[in-house]
């Protein structure tokens, strides 16, 4: 069988969402082809051939893949598909997957799978609905299979070890139909929130701006990302990037703490699958304790600081 | 300038859904239904362009059973003009949804479609970008801010690290994020003038589409339960049992 993955990258670097959907077309079983679309990205491609268990990467460089627009990059996808003769298309389950992904569907005329979380068989696979409060089991009756991949219920495959070939690949063009005006992108010397090992979360609890700055002091100290409640976001806390849950981001680190986090059904969504989950909240009846392993009951203007300081 | 605004009758986002016993699917029997939350926003946003005198009209479109109608009903309460259901008891697919709606936009003609990133029962994220692609046009996905200009969108995006602006030509699919725009409650008389809106109940064989499902669900399960943890009681006991028990940091 013949998958093909697309890779998110920043043109240097692969992004570690790719090393899990790599590990999930791992799963399936196959020649896994890495497909990389960007603008001066050899660096990346470079560092798609490293990856262990790639047999190819196909490098496309052109300035109409400069920003990951659906419709320049979807064409490229849906007849590198067709010419190579895929059975499995995958990408990872990130704001960039599932942009232009749909796209290659409609292209190829496949009902897509979003956010596998497991592999049943090379036409069978898990995925998470209602926000994560079921899980189904589906079989895909379609010749190809397309699907999102949830980069973190996936161990990343190893970023080295390979020795893929790279060979560049043509035919990308521009639509015309859009075109990038500009973008604001989070800058932190903080891990990345969705592959962190350990993220520190703050709820309405914490209740300003300036007193996030407790969870951003905890998470510094333990070397983590900062996350926040949906309540959070939009009291206008932190920026919305930083949002965990069914409509933010998804996260499983080996130690995610809430702090001033109740744990309403759509935060849960977000992180029940960390390893261990620590709560501090005044509020013993607060459910977020129903799926924490470690519950402190305390202020968390006393608790969060005293951490800080004693770890 | 006339909008088409997809809507999706969905579990409501406050009801815990459970998994039936024979683990076919969820209950939805006597469990309380509304417009999917994105939908809703994106109702609320062509209300806007409206009311700044940018767009004329307002058709919202459901695709489902005949209980749609509340859904289309609530629509018109928040400000669309005239609803279509595209009624069927059968499930239907993202893709198969995108070729209806391509059906209805060649008829309608609209100059934007907005509609929600996902419905929050499937979570599936694909149907406003398979439109887009089924229909040639452009598309501006997860939007937190929508500014129309002569000719085109400028559109701009949440990412995963951070915002996006991208301008799109119109016609144009802008699927609606949650922080584009906090949705009106309907006052009771618009709810009342909604009552008399115009209606049209359509089935998926008048746009020319035959429902072939592609998926089959084998099964539908809980997810797997947490052990339930222990409460400590101070600082110095949960950087003990972190460090000596959790062995996490």
């Amino acid at each position: 069988m013949s998958i093909l993955v697309i890779a998110e990258h920043d043109n240097q670097s692969i992004k570690d969402a790719t090393l899990s959907t790599i590990a999930a077309a791992k799963e399936i079983g196959g020649d896994i082809t890495v497909l990389v679309a960007g603008q001066g990205c050899d660096g990346a491609a470079q560092a798609a051939s490293q990856i262990e268990g790639v047999s190819t990467v196909l490098k496309a460089d052109d300035a109409s893949l400069s920003h990951n627009l659906a419709e320049n990059l979807a064409p490229l996808v849906a007849d590198t598909v067709k010419s190579k003769g895929c059975e499995h298309v995958l990408a990872p389950g990130s704001t960039f997957g599932k942009g232009f992904l749909p796209c290659v569907s409609a292209l190829l005329d496949v009902q897509q799978l979003t956010d596998i979380i497991g592999v049943e068989g090379a036409d069978t696979f898990k995925r998470p609905i209602y926000g994560g409060q079921a899980i189904a089991t589906v079989k895909t009756s379609d010749a190809i299979k397309v699907m999102t991949v949830r980069a973190t219920a996936f161990d990343k495959v190893a970023a080295s070890g390979g020795s893929a070939s790279v060979e560049d690949l043509g035919g990308a063009s521009n639509s015309g139909l859009s075109s990038f005006v500009g973008q604001e992108l989070s800058v932190s010397e903080r891990p990345e929130l969705t592959s962190a090992g350990v993220v520190v979360s703050g709820g309405r609890g914490v209740g300003s701006s300036d007193d996030f700055k407790i969870i951003e002091a905890l998470a510094d100290k333990l070397g983590a990302a900062v996350g926040a409640s949906r309540a959070a976001v939009d009291s206008g806390y932190i920026s919305n990037d930083h949002q965990v849950g069914q409509t933010g981001k998804v996260v499983a680190p080996e130690l995610y703490i809430a702090v001033g986090i109740s744990g309403a059904i759509q935060h849960l969504a977000g992180m029940k699958d960390s390893k261990i989950i620590v709560a501090i909240n005044k509020d013993e009846e607060a459910p977020i304790f129903q799926v924490a392993d470690y519950g402190l009951v305390a202020d968390l203007f006393d608790a969060a600081p005293a951490l800080t300081e004693k770890l | 300038m006339k909008i088409l605004v997809p809507v999706k009758r969905v579990i409501d986002y406050n009801v815990k859904v459970r998994v039936k016993s024979d683990n076919t699917g969820v209950e939805t029997q006597n469990v309380k239904m509304s417009m999917n939350p994105f939908d809703e926003i994106a109702i609320e946003e062509a209300v806007r362009l409206k009311e700044a005198g940018k767009a004329t009209e307002i058709i919202a479109v459901s695709v489902g059973p005949s209980q749609c109608q509340e859904t289309l009903r609530t629509a018109m309460a928040i400000g669309a003009d005239s609803g279509i259901l595209i009624e069927t008891d059968e499930t239907v697919e993202p893709l198969n949804v995108a070729k209806l709606l391509k059906a209805v936009v060649d008829e309608q003609s609209p100059d934007i479609v907005i509609m929600g990133k996902q419905a929050i029962d499937d979570d599936s994220n694909q149907t406003g970008q398979m439109l887009s692609t089924l229909l040639g046009w452009g598309q501006a996905t997860f939007a937190s801010k929508v500014e129309l200009e002569d000719g085109s969108a400028k559109v701009t995006r949440e990412l995963d690290g951070g915002l996006e602006t991208l301008s799109i030509k119109t016609p144009c699919i802008i699927t609606t994020d949650l922080r584009l725009n906090e949705p009106r409650y309907a006052s009771l008389p618009n709810i009342m003038k909604a009552k008399k809106k115009p209606m049209e109940t359509k089935s998926p064989s008048d746009y020319g589409v035959e429902i072939s499902n592609r998926l089959e669900i084998l099964k539908v399960e809980e997810p797997a339960a947490r052990a339930g943890g222990i409460t400590v009681p101070d600082v110095d006991t949960l950087i003990d049992k972190l460090k000596n028990e959790a062995k996490v940091i």
